[in-house]
């Protein structure tokens, strides 16, 4: 099953996410980034059904990209966050609404602070300090309001984060095996291998 | 563009820590019933200076009905922005759209342009604090101190002599009324005949304050600033 987690901690935010595409019982890929890179300050994980994520993920991404264009600077963690929300809660109410679950991960350059929203399908957001989507959330999110810190530096914010991974491979009866992490901070949105 | 010119003069500063606007007012004289403006309604005393969002102020000069319906179309694309991204409207985009609109009246027949020049006082955590001046065409363009209306190029150069760089907003609004004095037709500067407003940053939220004078206040700040009503003065002391 799926899994998304994030943390937020001293002027990042890690983005972590499984790497496998499933259908029914049968594991059809196992090298799946569901990492988005937005813009230079901005990471966008996704879960939900299978088309659903790849179109909706990419209708963000240019929207975002054109954005940028248009107006020359980027759209701040926030106020994209809000756009993404909106257009969430509008496929709501249509026809064929988009099962997409985000983490939104982002770092401010004006006021140099890390952003975390959790917005789920329904186009409910909260900002948070740390989040997960998925089965994993059970068993992370207890363990996060344990072992969070706000002040931790990346490799401490790396180390939670290797917990939680854990706790989800040992506990969960169908847990996937790999993740894909990524993080955003003042110099940028990059990977890292863990 | 001819309007525009005869229109009362607006005129604006930006200093390292707010934004000064104030505009000559055209229209008054004995029988005019102004006791509805008497306290500054919502957003301005009534016909130059008007608040467009709440981190951004703006002066017009020109017709004023065109005037009218450009300010409510800005307040609109700023509340559109503010549902949309659920921050305050950058200022250079707020001015973007005018002149998005503006310019479009330029290109077609069978309509006419709006005869409007307005200025754009305000703050954004891109650039700070901005000041932005647009004119009917839909050019638009950012300054340190400009001028609009009346006497603009009488003005514009007396605010290029006097302008320094890391003005702070004290010292902005005295270069202000000095020029104001200075270019208005009327040698009398009083509440009656001037709108003033300043844009500062609020010391505890550290958000943006428009601050739009009432008429009383702008008497009390002119009487600090040494230049209210020579006549009367003079009129006194020869009594």
């Amino acid at each position: 099953m799926e899994n998304l987690f994030a943390i937020t901690g001293k002027g990042y935010v890690i983005v972590a996410a499984d790497t496998t595409s499933a259908r029914s019982i049968v594991k059809m890929k196992v090298d799946e980034d569901k990492i988005k890179v937005l813009s230079p300050h901005l990471l966008m994980a996704y879960s939900g059904e299978p088309g659903d994520t790849i179109q909706f993920s990419e209708y963000v991404e240019r929207n975002i990209r054109l954005f940028q264009i248009r107006n020359t600077y980027p759209l701040g963690p926030s106020a994209a966050a809000s756009w993404i929300r909106r257009s969430l809660a509008e496929s709501l109410r249509s026809r064929k609404p988009y099962a997409v679950n985000l983490l939104l991960g982002g770092y401010d350059t004006n006021k140099h602070e890390p952003h975390l929203f959790w917005v789920d399908y329904l186009g409910t957001m909260t900002e948070v300090p740390f989040a997960a989507h998925g089965y994993g959330s059970y068993f992370v999110l207890s363990l996060l309001d344990r072992y969070h810190n706000p002040e931790a530096s990346l490799e401490e914010g790396l180390a939670t984060l290797k917990r939680c991974i854990a706790e989800v491979t040992k506990r969960v009866v169908v847990s996937p095996g790999q993740y894909k992490v990524k993080v955003v901070d003042k110099d940028g949105a990059r990977e890292i291998e863990i | 563009m001819e309007a525009i010119s005869r229109a009362g003069t607006v005129l604006g500063v930006l200093a390292k820590d707010g934004v000064v606007l104030a505009a000559e007012k055209k229209v008054t004289g004995k029988l005019l019933d102004l006791s509805g403006a008497k306290e500054g309604g919502y957003g301005g005393s009534g016909e130059k200076i008007y608040l467009l969002n709440s981190n951004i102020i703006g002066g017009v000069a020109g017709i004023t009905s065109d005037a009218n319906s450009l300010v409510n179309y800005a307040r609109s694309a700023a509340q559109r922005h503010l549902l949309t991204y659920n921050e305050d409207i950058p200022v250079e985009l707020l001015a973007q759209r005018l002149c998005d609109m503006k310019q479009g009246y330029t290109q077609y027949g069978g309509l006419r342009p709006f005869g409007v020049s307005l200025l754009y006082a305000g703050y954004d955590p891109h650039y700070q604090f901005q000041l932005y001046h647009s004119d009917p065409s839909g050019n638009y363009s950012g300054w340190k101190a400009t001028c609009i209306g009346a006497n603009n190029g009488t003005a514009q150069s007396l605010l290029k002599q006097e302008y320094k760089d890391d003005l702070e907003v004290k010292d902005a609004i005295g270069l202000v009324l000095r020029t104001m004095s200075k270019t208005m037709d009327s040698t009398t500067l009083g509440s009656e005949k001037l709108e003033f407003a300043v844009l500062t940053l609020d010391p505890t939220t550290k958000e943006p304050k428009a601050k739009i004078y009432r008429p009383a206040e702008i008497d009390a700040l002119l009487e600090s600033e040494g230049l209210a009503k020579k006549d009367e003065d003079t009129a006194k002391r020869s009594a």
